[in-house]
């Protein structure tokens, strides 16, 4: 563990935290534009963030101790995750300590305290919320295994880093078993981050909620670290998106200077990414829930498809 | 795959120590008699002194895994059959699951019996810790007859266990299913048993190692040990008894049955699979997988729509056996490849989880009867808000419920990260059509891994989150003293077993050296920090620095939003989108958070709905879940029972000269054969 790597750990954290909001800020306003709609300002969940750390936070008269305790940590579990994605630099000293298993432990473990906090207070749009987030949870989830499967396949290795290793610096390969995974890859994404057709972020229209239906006892503190670990998720699959499927400009262990280069390179990718996330936002419609299975159930498919294809071939 | 000198291994400390501590639980056991009546003795006395004697036999097994085998003859059992008992690294790590699982379980029993529940506390501190001593004792056996008598000990006195509160017909009932199919499965481990014998006459494992099988006879003896261990463990398609028979029973019994006893099934498995037979046929892992897996997903859409707290940690446990049998099967498919690193790796896993699912199985099952306790209530429809009336179960629980959805940090993570891992090492095998049904396989047991987190979540929300859906919740009250260091010791046991896998992996590295002969003897790096099972850039993971990672994002930003910002808080009403007639009514019933898994997994279940017409006067809506098994196998089998027992009642015909005409004819039937 050098010196160079307790610097570049500390900057992916910083980066993801800082960066998180402006691409939820990003996709927003891509979306808005999309749709004909006059866009908030870039820096509008920065506002948001703030304005809600001053406000008073109401609890709920029955809030329990959990209630209060799963914002700190949800927001803990993503700022985790955000420390072990490669975005900028291969060279992460907290990578060994989980890999891509690992790391859908941990946004398992994030998705069950947002769930029970949700079910804390007892109301009916809480508990609806909480059955609704693990229900496309245990779908995605192992759809998303399935897809680090594919390209730990590829590298021989369920260490993220080392997969970006050999993804972006080998000689430029052709992975049939990787088209297969970048679709499942993006199918759930837009599940996982409560995104059109799965859930609307912009509605608290009971029938289709349910990201907003979990948090909506929040206020105040709470509720900003709640939405800000929502921005480090969607930022985080975005990073794994990105490293999974255009590794490119992250830089490799020991060569630093590289980095200069790298965090231009993030933001292209990441604004690129962003704006495609909007506009497929902006082209579907919203499910019924029930098509969700259907939808996510699609992308296991697809993902195992991919993992066989790779076995198949034998790349 | 052991060719241990046996003659060589002598009676050691150990195994004295093991007996001591095991003929010690007898004599409590025996105490419990003498004082029949005396709740107080009984539960302040006797049960914590068994929950002692657990330590004692927990710290022997330690300290004997890294010993050579021990064995020792008992003058027990019939004049030239004496008990042959041996304690080897697969012996010792059972030992140890049993001990130190069963140690928690006595200190919660020392705070739940406080009333009898249907039997007089002595006797059932004597069935309680005959059935412990009978667990300890099949894995200590080291001869078919003393592995059937200890065998049929454990399934008797579990009966009696469960039948304690034997007023009710349907605990009777469930009972009786149990003792029915645990006695056909043993039917199934004797006949194993004495395939493996190979003709010799001589029932001991010794000599049964020594034996060489062909593939067929093998196999057969391999099938006979699946069902007999199977019906034991609850196994596709004679899982039947198991969610009957473990909520039947007090808690503390259903901890140690589903926790424990389902456990020495596991054992008995791997003792004959990879102990007494030197020879894995790539078929049987195939077949083990298959079930395996089967049973795990079955197992878990079940739970998931149930709707009785213990019947749905019944239909958990059913999963993680099949977990378990999927990873012993992917070790016999190493194994009969000769792939042993690999063969270990699988094996490692099967253990670690036999190791987690004792501790966090058992842990949530005090639990459900410290709910009971307080509530009187076992139906997830009249629980909830109980975080409030007892916030010591409540959090505790949650220990257990994390660990069982395999979530880091805990216990249940690790052993589902090396099975994982272990899959991904697959397209070594040599056929290709393995290779591509490995994916798949993968693919499944992330499924129920993942709805097995669904599970949790419904269980620990309904039961302690939310609005008590009840008045009478108002006067739950917290778990006592005891139940209280029950449950802390093991949770206790979820903790460290999810914090420092590289240490527990050290003490499972014997056992698969015993069994495949190769182990991850070096599987810890940074000074045990990370767990790496193969190679740093293959995979590690290091679950203290993943915990003090979020332990550190969480406390900065805690920190951080006080120093910057400020700590306010008021309380009011709950939002709920404006709408202020908030009743407990109206939040997620069990059956409604049940009922996407139902709507996905329909084919699974016999369900019967019965739906109301808009002209009733009282619209009833009612729907029953049952299960497809009983009506394809075991009533079409009761039916030919029947069928069979009343053309045999045709010879009942209550008159005494009809029988005497029995008697004549058997009488000159036998003696025509005796005189040719």
């Amino acid at each position: 563990m050098s010196v160079v790597g307790v610097l570049s750990q500390l900057l992916a954290i910083a980066v993801a935290l800082l960066l998180a909001p402006l691409l939820t800020g990003w996709v927003n306003q891509c979306r808005a534009w999309l749709q004909n709609k006059s866009a908030p300002p870039l820096l509008q969940p920065y506002r948001m963030l703030h304005k809600l750390f001053n406000k008073d936070s109401v609890l709920a008269t029955n809030a329990s101790p959990l209630f209060r305790a799963s914002p700190y940590i949800v927001f803990g579990c993503m700022v985790l995750a955000g420390a072990i994605v490669p975005t900028l630099s291969t060279d992460l000293p907290l990578s060994p300590v989980a890999d891509a298993i690992a790391l859908v432990g941990l946004f398992a473990l994030a998705r069950v305290f947002i769930s029970l906090a949700a079910m804390d207070v007892g109301t009916a749009f809480g508990t609806l919320g909480a059955r609704r987030e693990m229900f496309v949870g245990f779908l995605a989830e192992p759809a998303l295994l399935m897809v680090f499967f594919s390209a730990s396949l590829i590298s021989k290795s369920t260490s993220l880093t080392t997969i970006v290793e050999t993804l972006a610096h080998r000689e430029l390969a052709i992975y049939p078993s990787l088209a297969f995974a970048g679709v499942a890859f993006t199918m759930i994404s837009l599940a996982e981050n409560a995104r059109i057709p799965v859930d609307n972020p912009a509605t608290h229209l009971e029938l289709t909620m349910i990201h907003e239906a979990l948090i909506l006892e929040y206020s105040g503190r709470h509720l900003a670290l709640m939405e800000w670990a929502a921005s480090l998720k969607l930022f985080a699959y975005s990073c794994i998106g990105l490293a999974l499927f255009i590794p490119w400009g992250v830089a490799q262990a020991g060569a630093p200077l590289a980095m200069l280069l790298a965090l231009p390179a993030l933001v292209l990718k990441l604004a690129v990414g962003g704006a495609t996330l909007a506009f497929l936002e902006t082209i579907s419609a919203k499910m019924r829930i029930f098509r969700v299975p259907e939808f996510l159930a699609t992308a296991f498919m697809l993902a195992v498809i991919g993992l066989l294809v790779s076995i198949l071939l034998g790349v | 795959m052991n060719d241990l000198p046996v003659a060589a291994a002598a009676a050691g400390p150990h195994l004295h120590w093991a007996l001591a501590a095991v003929a010690g639980w007898l004599l409590v056991g025996l105490l419990g008699v003498f004082a029949l009546r005396r709740m107080v003795f009984v539960a302040r006395v006797l049960f914590p002194a068994g929950g002692a004697l657990a330590l004692v036999l927990f710290g022997v097994a330690l300290s004997a895994a890294f010993g050579s085998p021990e064995t020792a003859t008992l003058p027990l059992g019939l004049p030239t059959l004496p008990f042959h008992v041996r304690l080897d690294s697969l012996s010792a790590f059972f030992l140890m699951v049993i001990a130190g699982a069963a140690a928690g379980v006595s200190a919660f029993a020392a705070g739940y019996f406080r009333q009898g529940e249907g039997t007089p506390p002595g006797l059932l501190c004597l069935e309680y810790h005959v059935f412990l001593a009978s667990m300890a004792m099949v894995v200590l056996s080291d001869d078919a007859y003393a592995f059937m008598v200890m065998w049929e000990t454990m399934a008797l006195s579990s009966f009696f266990l469960v039948i304690a509160n034997h007023r009710i017909p349907e605990i009777r009932r469930a009972g009786y299913l149990y003792l029915l199919i645990a006695h056909v499965g043993a039917i199934g481990i004797l006949l194993c048993f004495g395939v493996l014998q190979a003709n010799t006459g001589d029932y001991t494992f010794a000599n049964m190692r020594a034996q060489t099988h062909t593939v067929l006879w093998a196999s057969i003896a391999f099938l006979l040990a699946l069902f007999g261990f199977g019906a034991k463990a609850g196994l596709l398609p004679l899982h039947v008894w198991l969610p009957e028979a473990h909520p039947a029973a007090p808690s503390p019994v259903s901890a140690l049955m589903s926790g424990v006893m389902l456990k020495t099934a596991v054992y008995g498995v791997l003792r004959v699979t990879f102990d007494l037979m030197h020879v894995q046929v790539w078929w049987w892992g195939v077949l083990l997988l298959a079930l395996g897996l089967a049973t795990a997903l079955f197992g878990v859409v079940f739970s998931a729509a149930q709707v009785d707290m213990k019947r749905l940690l019944a239909y958990s446990s059913i999963e993680n056996i099949g977990l378990l049998f999927a990873a012993i099967g992917l070790a016999v498919l190493f194994s009969a490849f000769g792939m042993k690193p690999m063969a270990a790796l699988a094996l490692t896993a099967a253990l670690y989880h036999v190791a987690s699912h004792a501790f966090f199985k058992s842990l949530l099952f005090v639990g459900t009867g410290a709910v009971l306790h307080a509530t009187g209530e076992r139906s997830l429809g009249k629980l909830g808000g109980l975080i409030r009336y007892m916030p010591w179960v409540t959090w505790l629980t949650l220990v257990g419920a994390l660990a069982c959805a395999g979530l880091p940090p805990l216990g249940g993570f690790v052993s589902e990260w090396l099975l994982l891992q272990s899959f991904l090492f697959t397209p070594g095998l040599p056929s290709s059509f393995l290779n591509m049904l490995i994916p798949v396989v993968a693919a499944m047991i992330a499924l129920v891994a993942a709805l097995s987190g669904y599970v949790m979540v419904k269980f620990f929300g309904v039961v302690f989150l939310g609005q008590p859906r009840e008045d009478a919740l108002a006067r739950a009250h917290d778990a006592s003293g005891w139940e209280r260091v029950g449950m802390l010791w093991l949770a206790a046991g979820c903790i460290l077993l999810g914090l420092f896998p590289t240490q527990f992996i050290a003490l499972i590295d014997p056992v698969t050296h015993l069994l495949v002969d190769a182990g991850l003897a070096n599987s810890g790096s940074f000074g045990g920090w990370l767990l790496v099972p193969v190679a740093m850039e293959r995979a590690s993971y290091g679950p203290v620095i993943f915990l003090l990672g979020v332990a550190a994002g969480s406390a900065l930003a805690w920190l951080l939003v006080r120093r910057l910002y400020h700590g306010r808080s008021r309380r009011s009403p709950a939002w709920d989108c404006g709408f202020p007639w908030q009743t407990a009514r109206m939040q997620d019933t069990a059956e409604g958070f049940g009922q996407p898994i139902r709507q996905i997994f329909e084919p699974f279940f016999r369900m019967e709905r019965h739906l109301p017409t808009p002209f009733d006067a009282q619209p009833l809506y009612r729907v029953t879940i049952g299960d497809h098994f009983w009506h394809w196998i075991y009533l079409p089998v009761a039916a030919v029972v029947e069928r069979a027992s009343r053309l045999i009642g045709l010879l009942q015909r209550g008159r005494i000269a009809v029988y005497l005409a029995y008697s004549f004819v058997t009488l000159v039937a036998v003696l025509l054969v005796v005189m040719r």
